[in-house]
C-alpha cells in the first residue's frame, strides 16, 4: 500500500442524532466497515469470514466491498491468526481477528497472553499491539460443552489486555471502533444469542470509550450489575420488579478490564443492595471482582445486605436444552434473586 | 473367497454399515430440518467409504478418535444405533446421557475414544493413547480421524513429530473431503496432499480414493501392520467429499452446484454396492433388502430414543468429577 489514508472524525455517542435500527450483528458489522474505509491500516483475518461471511455472518459483504487482501481467510490455525496479528499490530498494521466461536480462544493463549499483554510493558513502552480480537461467547444455541463457555474472566486476569462485552447494538458499534482505535490488545466479546437482537443505532462513526460503565437503567432499591447478555435479561427483570415496586439500578460495565468501577460504587452506596449477575461460572468469575471492589471501598458501610452473585452452575454447559438453560441465569432467576434480596435481605 | 483384501462374505455387512451411516445422517438431517434436534451437526453423508473401510480392517478392542463429523466412525466402530440417536434428542439414555449432543459421542470401554468439538483436539490425544498401549505392551492400534482443516492445526504437527519419534501405534487418517468449512483444502495449504507432509516426521505417507472402500482399508490394514510391528505411525489421506454443508447453517456459496454434482456421481455407496453385486455374493435384488433394512433400523433407533426420558434439571450439577 503506497499511502495510509486515515481521517480522523470521531464523533461521540451524542452528535450522531440519525439512528437506525439494526442488529447487533449489523451493528458490529458496521462499525468494521465504517473504521476499514477510514484506515487502510485496518484488516481482517479469521476462519470462513471471506466468502462465506463469517459463522455468524458478521463479516458478510466485507470481501465483496473490500477484497481478498483486506479480509484474509486463513487455515483453521488459531494460533498463527493471532501471533500473525500480533506481528502486523507491531508493525504497523491494524488488524482485526476473528475466533470463530470463543472457546478456541484456548488455542491463542500463549501469542495472547504471553506475548501480546507483555509486549509493551516488557519493551519498556518502546512498542505497541493495537489489535482486536473480536469473538463470540455463550450458551443457549444446543453447541454444548466446547462451544458454549464465557471464559472472559480468564482474559480480564491479564494485565495488558482490554476485554470488553457489549449489551447493546448501539454499545457493540460505539466500543468495537473505540476497540480498533485503541493502541492496546482488546478481547472483544459478542454473545451469540445478542446476535439478532435488533435495536437503534446512531448512523456514521462514533466512539462509545473504553471504560466507561454505563447505568442502564436508573433505581433507587437495588443495584444489578450485569455485562453481555444478562444485561438484557436484568433489564427485563427489573421491568417486571417495578410492577412490584421494586425500583431496579442496572449498571453494564461494558469493559471488564481496565474496569470502571466508580458508577458501580456510586449505585451500591445509593440503594445499598447489589446482585452482579454473570453468566460465566462463579468460582473465579468476575464477579467475584466486582464484589471485592464493593467490599474492600467505603460502598461497604453503605451495604444493608450482603453481596449476592447469580452466576453460572459449576458445569460444562451440557447439550440437553432443559439442562442448558438451567446451567445459566434467565430473567425469572433474577426477578427471584434480586426480590429475595430486597424483601428478605439474602 | 476375497477380493483386493476384504473377503466376499463380509461384503454384505460392509453394505450394511454404509448405509446404516447414511440413512442415520439423513434422519438427523430431516429432525434438523423440523427443529426436533436443537443445536448444530455436522453431516459426512458423501464419506460412508472412510470409516467404514477403515475400521474394517482393524480389530474390535483397537481404538478411534473422532471428529465433530463423527457419526460414521462411531456408526462403522459398531456402536448402537438406538444409544447415537438418543444421544442427538439430548436423552438420558443417550451415550452421554444427553450431555454432549452430536459432536461428542463417544463410548471409551468399546475404543471410542470420543467425538470433539475442537478441530484437531482429538490429535495429540491418539498420540497419548498410542503411548498407553505401548506402556502397557497391548497389541492394540489406535485410529486418528481428523479433517484437512485440522492438518493446519499446530497440534496436527506437534502430535505426528511426537509419535514418529516414540514411534507410537497410531494411524492418522485423514478425510480429506475438500473443505475446511468454506477453505479449500487446495487454498489452505501449500502441498498437494495432506500425505505430502509425513516427509517432515519421517512416517510413510499414502494418499487413496477415499470413496473406494477397499482403497482404504487396503491403506489402513497395511499402517496397522506396521504399527502392531512397532514400525511407529503412518499418515494416510482418503480424498472424499461431503455433499451436504458443512453444518446446519451452511449456504454453500464457496463451491459450485457442478462439483457437488461430478462428486455425487462417484458415490461411495453406488460404487460398493457395484463390487458387491459382481462377486455375486447377495441374490440378485438383496442390495436393496440391506437398504431397506438399515433405514428400518434408524427408525427403531429414532422411535427408541423418542421413547427415553430427557435428563432431570436436579441433576445438573451431577457428573463433573470422577
Ligand atoms: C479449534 C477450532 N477451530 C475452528 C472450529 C470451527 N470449525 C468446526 S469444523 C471446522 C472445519 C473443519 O474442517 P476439517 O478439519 O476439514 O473437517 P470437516 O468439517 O471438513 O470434516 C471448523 C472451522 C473448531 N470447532 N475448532
Ligand atoms: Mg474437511
Amino acid at each position: 500500500m503506497a499511502t495510509v489514508q486515515v481521517s480522523e472524525t470521531a464523533l461521540s455517542a451524542n452528535d450522531a442524532a440519525l439512528t437506525t435500527e439494526m442488529t447487533y450483528a449489523e451493528a458490529i458489522r458496521d462499525a468494521l466497515k465504517l473504521e476499514m474505509r477510514r484506515d487502510e491500516r485496518i484488516f481482517l483475518l479469521g476462519e470462513d469470514i471471506g466468502i462465506y461471511g463469517g459463522a455468524f455472518a458478521v463479516t458478510r459483504g466485507l470481501f465483496e466491498e473490500f477484497g481478498a487482501e483486506r479480509v484474509r481467510d486463513t487455515p483453521i490455525s488459531e494460533a498463527a491468526i493471532a501471533g500473525a496479528a500480533i506481528g502486523a499490530a507491531l508493525t504497523g498494521m491494524r488488524p482485526v481477528a476473528e475466533i470463530q466461536f470463543s472457546d478456541f480462544m484456548a488455542l491463542t493463549m500463549d501469542q495472547l497472553v504471553n506475548q501480546a499483554a507483555k509486549i509493551r510493558y516488557m519493551f519498556g513502552g518502546k512498542a505497541k499491539v493495537p489489535l482486536v480480537m473480536r469473538t463470540p461467547l455463550g450458551s443457549g444455541t444446543g453447541a454444548a460443552a466446547q462451544h458454549s463457555q464465557s471464559l472472559e474472566a480468564w482474559f480480564a486476569h491479564v494485565p495488558g489486555l482490554k476485554v470488553v462485552m457489549p449489551s447493546s447494538p448501539a454499545d457493540a458499534k460505539g466500543l468495537l471502533i473505540a476497540a480498533i482505535r485503541d493502541d492496546n490488545p482488546v478481547v472483544f466479546f459478542e454473545h451469540k444469542l445478542l446476535y439478532r437482537v435488533k435495536a437503534a443505532v446512531p448512523t456514521g462513526s462514533y466512539v462509545t470509550p473504553l471504560s466507561q460503565s454505563a447505568v442502564k437503567r436508573a433505581g433507587q432499591d437495588v443495584t444489578v450489575v450485569a455485562f453481555s447478555i444478562m444485561v438484557p435479561r436484568a433489564l427485563a427483570a427489573a421491568q417486571r420488579l417495578a410492577d412490584e415496586g421494586i425500583d431496579v439500578e442496572v449498571i453494564d460495565p461494558r469493559t471488564l478490564r481496565p474496569l470502571d468501577d466508580t458508577p458501580i460504587l456510586e449505585s451500591v452506596k445509593k440503594t445499598g443492595k447489589v446482585v452482579i449477575v454473570h453468566e460465566a461460572v462463579g468460582s473465579g468469575g468476575f464477579g467475584g471482582e466486582i464484589a471485592a471492589r464493593i467490599t474492600e471501598s467505603d460502598a461497604f458501610h453503605y451495604l444493608d445486605a450482603p453481596v449476592r452473585r447469580l452466576v453460572g452452575a459449576e458445569v460444562p454447559i451440557p447439550f440437553n436444552p432443559n439442562l442448558e438453560r438451567a446451567a445459566v441465569p434467565q430473567e425469572d432467576d433474577i426477578v427471584t434473586a434480586v426480590r429475595r434480596l430486597v424483601r428478605e435481605g439474602r | 473367497m476375497s477380493y483386493l483384501g476384504i473377503l466376499d462374505a463380509d461384503l454384505p455387512d460392509l453394505l450394511k454399515t454404509m448405509y446404516h451411516i447414511r440413512a442415520f445422517e439423513e434422519k438427523v438431517d430431516e429432525l434438523f430440518m423440523q427443529g426436533a434436534i436443537h443445536g448444530t451437526t455436522h453431516l459426512s453423508i458423501g464419506e460412508e467409504a472412510v470409516p467404514t473401510g477403515a475400521l474394517h480392517a482393524l480389530r474390535s478392542d483397537d481404538y478411534i478418535t473422532s471428529t465433530h463429523r463423527g457419526h460414521g466412525h462411531c456408526i462403522a466402530k459398531g456402536a448402537d444405533l438406538n444409544l447415537m440417536m438418543a444421544e442427538l434428542l439430548g436423552r438420558e439414555s443417550g451415550y452421554c446421557r444427553g450431555r454432549g449432543g452430536s459432536m461428542h459421542i463417544a463410548d471409551v470401554d468399546a475404543g471410542n475414544i470420543g467425538a470433539n468439538g475442537i478441530v484437531g483436539g482429538g490429535i495429540p490425544i491418539a498420540v497419548g493413547v498410542g503411548l498407553s498401549i505401548h506402556m502397557q505392551q497391548q497389541a492394540r492400534v489406535c485410529l486418528c480421524f481428523f479433517g484437512d482443516g485440522a492438518a493446519n492445526e499446530g497440534t496436527f504437527h506437534e502430535a505426528i513429530n511426537l509419535c514418529s519419534i516414540w514411534r507410537l501405534p497410531v494411524i492418522f487418517l485423514c478425510e480429506n473431503n475438500q473443505y475446511g468449512m468454506s477453505m479449500s483444502a487446495k487454498l489452505s495449504m501449500h502441498v498437494a496432499s495432506v500425505a505430502d507432509r509425513a516427509i517432515a516426521y519421517g512416517i510413510p505417507g499414502e494418499s487413496v480414493d477415499g470413496n473406494d472402500v477397499f482403497a482404504v482399508h487396503h491403506a489402513v490394514w497395511q499402517a496397522a501392520e506396521r504399527a502392531r510391528a512397532g514400525q511407529g505411525p503412518t499418515l494416510i489421506e482418503a480424498r472424499t467429499y461431503r455433499y451436504k454443508g458443512h453444518s446446519k447453517s451452511d449456504q454453500n456459496r464457496y463451491r459450485t452446484r457442478a462439483e457437488i454434482d461430478d462428486w455425487r456421481a462417484r458415490d461411495p455407496i453406488v460404487i460398493f454396492t457395484e463390487v458387491v453385486r459382481a462377486r455375486g455374493v447377495l441374490a440378485p435384488g438383496a442390495d436393496t433388502q440391506v437398504r431397506a433394512n438399515a433405514y428400518a433400523d434408524i427408525e427403531a433407533a429414532y422411535a427408541f430414543a423418542l421413547a427415553s426420558p430427557e435428563p432431570q434439571v436436579a441433576d445438573l450439577l451431577e457428573g463433573v468429577y470422577a
